[in-house]
């Protein structure tokens, strides 16, 4: 599990704070959403959680190591137990997919050149590019580059994956491809799964455990299933921003559909 | 507000150098990255050079014979003085003036997109250290081969002032004559030393406008420019410190 305690994040010299006092729970082998509007805080908030920021207050614990108060080479350990997915996708250009899902595997791991090849094409197979192998990134389409990126992202088997908007730039159809992917991945090698994302489908679909980030603060946390019926503002005003959730609530209350408890 | 600008860009151009000068992760992997360095930024340029010096050399040797028609100068001046234009300045600092804006370029786009695309974020996330990773071996490749550049340049120059006789405004016999007369060989290994300098300021600097920059294409077109002029720029002091050195 990783969780986070007091985290504050500044800006600007200090003169900025982006996170307020957050503190949050991610939970093993569950699909945990980020979800807040753009600019709320939540991709430096993952930034955070990476290590690729540095807070000035608050604790990062991954299973109880606080990664805060780790050194660079404790840090790179600790990657290797991460995957990550960018919001562009991050393949390297110049490589092809199954140079860029090997590469991990050649740098961190002992196995041989065949053993490699073997592990990226078991990962290539599970995320449907299997015909893909030696395209290039640039040969590829937006929700097969997203593919392509989560390949490279479980080859080494991490504890952890981080998701950066993986449906940004996608039509909703290859969003639901791409939510249902990290869903069966998330559960089949029990990964603990954090997904930044400001796509409600993607919330209602895969949402296990939903922190709601707002203007740097913690908003709200709660599954897929509470978030229809809370008295918070802010999170209505984010959940109902179209019509096709507006018109959810409007069914959901002709039909009698009551408030759900939630603990915070 | 300027010199604080500079001094802190300093700072962080040192401290990108001690992240990028560690031992490598994988050697394998980075003798690949190496050779292919040397390949990209050396082996391809040598048709650039080819073409830039057969015309200098030429232009040398013209240059100088009309403006040496004294009849007080011994004629084989012009050999002489062409060798020493090459031998001391255009081999190693005009050569690098020119290949910085070939190379630089190319070292701080290609660094810059891969900040811009988050590349180098996943490397780092990785646990790969990126700086040592992409940096590195640009540095050493370029310096490796930056020395065989400056004598292929030299080579090429000396025989382009050569054929260039054959059109009739020397003797050919007496620009071999004057390129041999009073050779110091230090100067060819003034030319050596100074080119593993500039190969590391042109590739140090431009890799460090590409790794620090922020925001997206635009900005990746304008490290690149700064990474040249800042090149051409450090290669024009360094010369005049390594000459104040090395010869004087």
């Amino acid at each position: 599990m990783i969780e986070v305690k007091n985290l504050d994040k500044f800006f600007d010299g200090g003169t900025r704070q982006v996170l307020h006092n957050i503190s949050a729970k991610f939970y093993d082998g569950k699909v945990n959403l980020i979800i807040g509007q753009s600019g709320s805080g939540k991709t430096v908030l993952v930034k955070n959680l990476v290590g690729l920021f540095k807070p000035e207050n608050g604790e990062i614990l991954y299973d109880g190591r606080d990664i805060t108060l780790m050194n660079r080479k404790e840090l790179k350990e600790i990657r290797k137990e991460i995957g990550m997915l960018f919001q562009g996708s991050a393949l390297f250009d110049s490589e092809t997919v199954m140079g860029n899902v090997m590469f991990p595997l050649m740098m961190f791991s002992d196995m041989t050149p065949e053993q490699q090849r073997e592990r990226a094409q078991f990962c290539i197979d599970r995320v449907n590019l299997t015909g893909s192998a030696d395209k290039y990134p640039a040969e590829l389409s937006g929700g097969m580059q997203k593919r392509a990126a989560i390949a490279r992202a479980i080859a080494l088997n991490p504890k952890y994956l981080f998701c950066d908007e993986p449906n940004s730039g996608l039509d909703p159809k290859t969003s639901i491809v791409i939510d249902q992917l990290l869903w069966d991945i998330t559960h089949e090698f029990d990964i603990t799964t954090i997904i930044n994302t400001h796509d409600m489908n993607s919330v209602m679909g895969i949402g296990e455990n939903i922190i709601f980030v707002n203007k740097g603060h913690l908003g709200w946390v709660g599954t897929k299933d509470e978030i229809y019926d809370q008295d918070n503002e802010d999170l209505n005003n984010f959940v109902y921003a179209t019509d096709l959730f507006r018109d959810v609530r409007k069914y959901r209350r002709q039909h009698g559909y009551t408030k759900t408890k939630v603990e915070y | 507000m300027f010199f604080t600008k500079g001094l802190e860009a300093f700072g962080n151009y040192c401290t990108l150098m001690w992240r990028s000068f560690g031992v490598p992760e994988r050697w394998k992997e980075f003798f690949r990255r190496y050779l292919n360095e040397i390949s990209k930024l050396g082996i391809d340029s040598i048709p650039l050079i080819l073409i830039v010096s057969l015309f200098i050399g030429c232009l040398c040797t013209i240059l100088i014979k009309l403006n040496m028609q004294s009849p007080l100068l011994p004629r084989y001046t012009v050999g002489f003085s062409t060798r020493e234009i090459i031998l001391l300045e255009f081999s190693s600092s005009i050569l690098c003036l020119i290949l910085s804006g070939k190379i630089g370029s190319n070292i701080a786009s290609e660094i810059g997109t891969m900040r811009v695309t988050e590349q180098i974020d996943a490397l780092d996330i990785m646990g790969v250290n990126s700086a040592n990773y992409l940096i590195m071996p640009k540095i050493l490749g370029l310096v490796t081969i930056l020395p065989f550049l400056v004598i292929i340049t030299m080579v090429t120059a000396m025989f382009g002032g050569w054929a260039v006789c054959y059109t009739g405004i020397l003797d050919p016999d007496t620009y071999i004559y004057g390129i041999q007369t009073d050779f110091v060989e230090f100067d060819v290994w003034f030319a050596l030393i100074k080119s593993l300098v500039f190969g590391f300021v042109i590739s140090s600097i431009s890799a460090y406008y590409g790794y620090t920059v922020k925001g997206g294409s635009v900005e990746v077109g304008k490290a690149s420019t700064d990474a040249v002029v800042m090149s051409n720029i450090m290669i024009l002091i360094t010369d005049i410190v390594l000459t104040k050195l090395l010869l004087m």
